[in-house]
């Protein structure tokens, strides 16, 4: 469906362009200081209706997106879906339709189904912004990270990031490995190999390397992602427990000492402290856990900006 | 009541010249093919087939109808519609009706359903196991006393190895065909498309190529072992594909069938998650596709079938993850064959209808079909391969819509359906 004038959904990293992404995080600067204001709030997205419509839990998105819609003056309002549709005997072409007749500008959309962000946008006049659908994009997890690693690293191009867990079900993983690839760093995916299918290589053109071994993806990084590895992976049989998958997987100081005398860790949250990540990890210098998180609300008013008309008007606010 | 097909191009294999061919049909059976020069009778109907092919009518051997239980998203009325508005003068609904399809009651009962329709013909293929749930055999004999013409549990294989072994050594006993849906759900449970890049591109779930060449290479063997006809259904996967091409070399008792959409569309199609290009078998990736075409192109794939699924749209209009597996096919799968294998030079009309019709009633054991000779059924189907049209799935005779290819141009199409000499559509 061809959008109002200057609507632009926002699906996943895959669709953009490199330009297009630093245009993103050229604008989070812009916003980042509105939030150390005393009065936290411009008039920028004044009148825009913001849906926040989560089928899938989320304290951390949710809370983000929600903040800073507020502080553009939006008016949102968050809708929480049981799982899916289906559940109330709703399809989803009717949930969005509904939703959609009550013209809101922008619908931001978090789903356990890979999609529905697509979906939904074949149908919706609004914009609509993924919050995360299934294991295929997480796109402003991405870009705040990727705020991170700039303000940190001062530049994407040319470094090496290693990421390590569960690809395979990591929307965080993918959209992290399309910006990181567009933007000139060098990526090397790790995890147990049930859960990092060698078949990956092939995600991208140029840039991504799948390692057998999680000490090698490490060694000499600029930055290190650890990804939240969920219990019910094992139940699943993808590994045996979560004791072994913190000796073999966990990042510990040991193997982060592996990386650059300089690396930092990132956590898209929340932390199994001790599994994935070691609480002495979690807590050092070097981790960037809570830049992250302070990001993400930057991060994601400027998505709503641009994703509402905002950014192609010239000389408003 | 006399018709005549005049002046067709023919293209039966037992055809020596067939240009300009007329063929006779009187009491539901063809009577004589008339050469060019020769005289017609003056008694009869005329459809005109100038510049027409005229094969031996289109046998589909893998559809489902729906009915009984599942009468919103088709019934046997309206799946015959969309059959001969397809060019399919018969079909063969699997058994996964609701009750399924496990006995001689619902055998008769939808070839009944079928005779009041009065469009294709049916021939139902019974379950293997009762109520299709892969423990104890279903009546395969009073099925087969009752019409049915093959026996499968299809969408739910058995996955008991020694089920299969009996089911195989009891159905060989009725000359009955094993139909097998290839794919050990061990590995493909959860998966909603083909495992692979663009799988792991999505996000979505996938269903490894392993799945199904792992039962297909356990029903070879077992084929092997019992002596029985296996036919493997909608093979998608190049090690399935060898699989067979090594069996019929060893001389085993195996046969199979492709569908349009298999040898036609990739995983790519995947991509904006269009719930239509949701099926099982998977839309594979490329390299499957190429194996599939080789297949076709040596013979090693004998027939094309549609694995027309209707759904009804509100249960399409789901998560991709969600929606039932599944898509329509019988309007689409003439003009998709044309378009891809003829036109473009995988196969002759020969192989064509070798693979539509002559096959499919070889692999079935339907007597007197799959072939345009005197004295056999006169069902046929009439071609125009030039003819170029879209596909309206607005327009479908089928109750359902859930196609990829709504809006599709296709070269070639079929023209004229004749189902026990009478004409049941025309185009």
């Amino acid at each position: 469906m061809d959008k109002p004038f200057r609507r632009r959904d926002l699906l996943g990293i895959r669709d953009l362009s490199a330009s297009e992404i630093t245009g993103i995080l050229d604008t989070a600067e812009n916003f980042r200081e509105i939030s150390t204001r005393e009065v936290k709030k411009v008039p920028a997205l004044r009148g825009k209706t913001i849906i926040n419509l989560f089928f899938e839990s989320s304290t951390r998105t949710r809370t983000s997106f929600e903040i800073a819609a507020k502080r553009l003056s939006a008016d949102a309002l968050n809708i929480s879906v049981a799982a899916s549709s289906l559940s109330k005997g709703e399809t989803l072409l009717d949930t969005a339709l509904n939703l959609d007749a009550m013209a809101p500008d922008c619908i931001v959309v978090r789903h356990s189904s890979a999609g529905v962000p697509h979906q939904l946008a074949k149908v919706s006049r609004a914009a609509i912004v993924n919050a995360g659908d299934g294991a295929n994009e997480h796109p402003t997890q991405a870009l705040l990270d990727a705020m991170t690693i700039r303000e940190h690293k001062g530049k994407i191009d040319g470094l090496e990031v290693a990421i390590i867990g569960d690809i395979l079900h990591s929307r965080v993983a993918r959209s992290n490995i399309h910006l990181l690839t567009k933007l000139g760093a060098k990526v090397r995916v790790a995890g147990p190999g049930t859960l990092v299918p060698s078949a990956f290589q092939y995600l991208v053109e140029a840039g991504l390397t799948v390692c057998d071994h999680v000490e090698d993806a490490i060694r000499g990084a600029d930055v290190v992602m650890i990804l939240r590895i969920q219990r019910e992976r094992q139940d699943s049989a993808y590994f045996p427990t979560l004791r072994e998958y913190s000796i073999h997987y966990g990042l510990t100081d040991a193997r982060l000492d592996l990386a650059k005398k300089d690396a930092i860790v990132l956590h898209p949250g929340p932390m199994n402290r001790g599994i994935e990540i070691a609480s002495d990890v979690a807590d050092s210098s070097r981790s960037l856990i809570l830049d992250q998180v302070k990001y993400g609300v930057a991060v994601r008013m400027a998505v709503l900006y641009l994703a509402t008309g905002g950014g192609t008007q010239a000389g408003t606010d | 009541m006399k018709l005549l097909i005049a002046n067709g191009h023919l293209i039966d294999p037992n055809a020596a010249e067939n240009t300009g061919m007329s063929v006779l049909i009187e009491d539901g059976r063809v009577k004589e093919w008339i050469r060019p020069g020769q005289d017609a009778p003056s008694d009869c109907e005329i459809f005109d087939a100038s510049g027409l092919l005229v094969a031996p009518g289109f046998i589909d051997m893998h559809v489902h109808l729906r009915e009984p239980g599942q009468e919103h998203k088709e019934t046997i009325a309206s799946g015959c519609a969309a059959a001969v508005a397809g060019g399919w003068t018969s079909v063969c609904p699997m058994p996964n009706t609701i009750p399924v399809n496990d006995n001689a009651a619902i055998t008769r009962y939808m070839i009944e359903q079928a005779e009041r329709a009065g469009l294709a013909n049916v021939f139902p293929i019974g379950a293997i196991t009762k109520s299709s749930d892969g423990s104890e055999l279903a009546e395969m004999g009073e099925m087969k006393a009752a019409g049915a013409v093959a026996v499968s549990d299809d969408g739910r294989p058995v996955p008991n190895a020694g089920i299969v072994r009996r089911a195989m050594q009891y159905a060989r006993d009725f000359d009955l065909p094993v139909i097998d849906h290839c794919e050990d759900k061990s590995l493909s449970s959860g998966g909603v498309m083909h495992e692979g890049k663009v799988s792991l591109l999505l996000g979505l779930k996938g269903m490894p190529a392993l799945a199904e060449e792992i039962d297909a290479v356990r029903d070879i063997l077992l084929a092997k072992d019992t002596g029985a006809h296996i036919h493997l259904a909608h093979v998608s996967t190049a090690g399935a594909v060898e699989a067979v091409r090594r069996a019929k070399n060893a001389g085993i008792n195996v046969t199979c069938e492709v569908t349009p959409h298999h040898f036609t569309l990739t995983d790519k199609a995947v991509e904006g998650y269009d719930t239509n290009t949701k099926m099982s078998p998977p839309l594979r990736s490329e390299e499957h596709r190429e194996a599939i075409i080789d297949g076709i192109k040596d013979g090693t794939i004998d027939a094309v079938a549609t694995d027309h699924a209707p759904h009804h749209a509100d249960e399409k209009a789901l998560e991709y993850d969600r929606a039932p597996f599944g898509i329509t096919g019988l309007e689409t799968a003439v003009g998709l064959a044309f378009s891809e294998l003829v036109h473009k030079g995988v196969i002759d009309l020969v192989r064509l209808v070798e693979m539509c019709s002559a096959n499919p009633a070889k692999i079935l054991r339907l007597d007197g079909r799959g072939t345009l000779a005197p004295g056999s059924h006169a069902d046929l189907t009439i071609i125009d391969p030039e003819l170029v049209w879209a596909y309206a799935s607005a327009d479908s005779r089928s109750r359902s819509r859930n196609t990829p290819f709504d809006g599709r141009e296709f070269r070639g199409a079929a023209v004229g359906t004749i189902v026990a000499g009478r004409v049941v559509f025309r185009r």
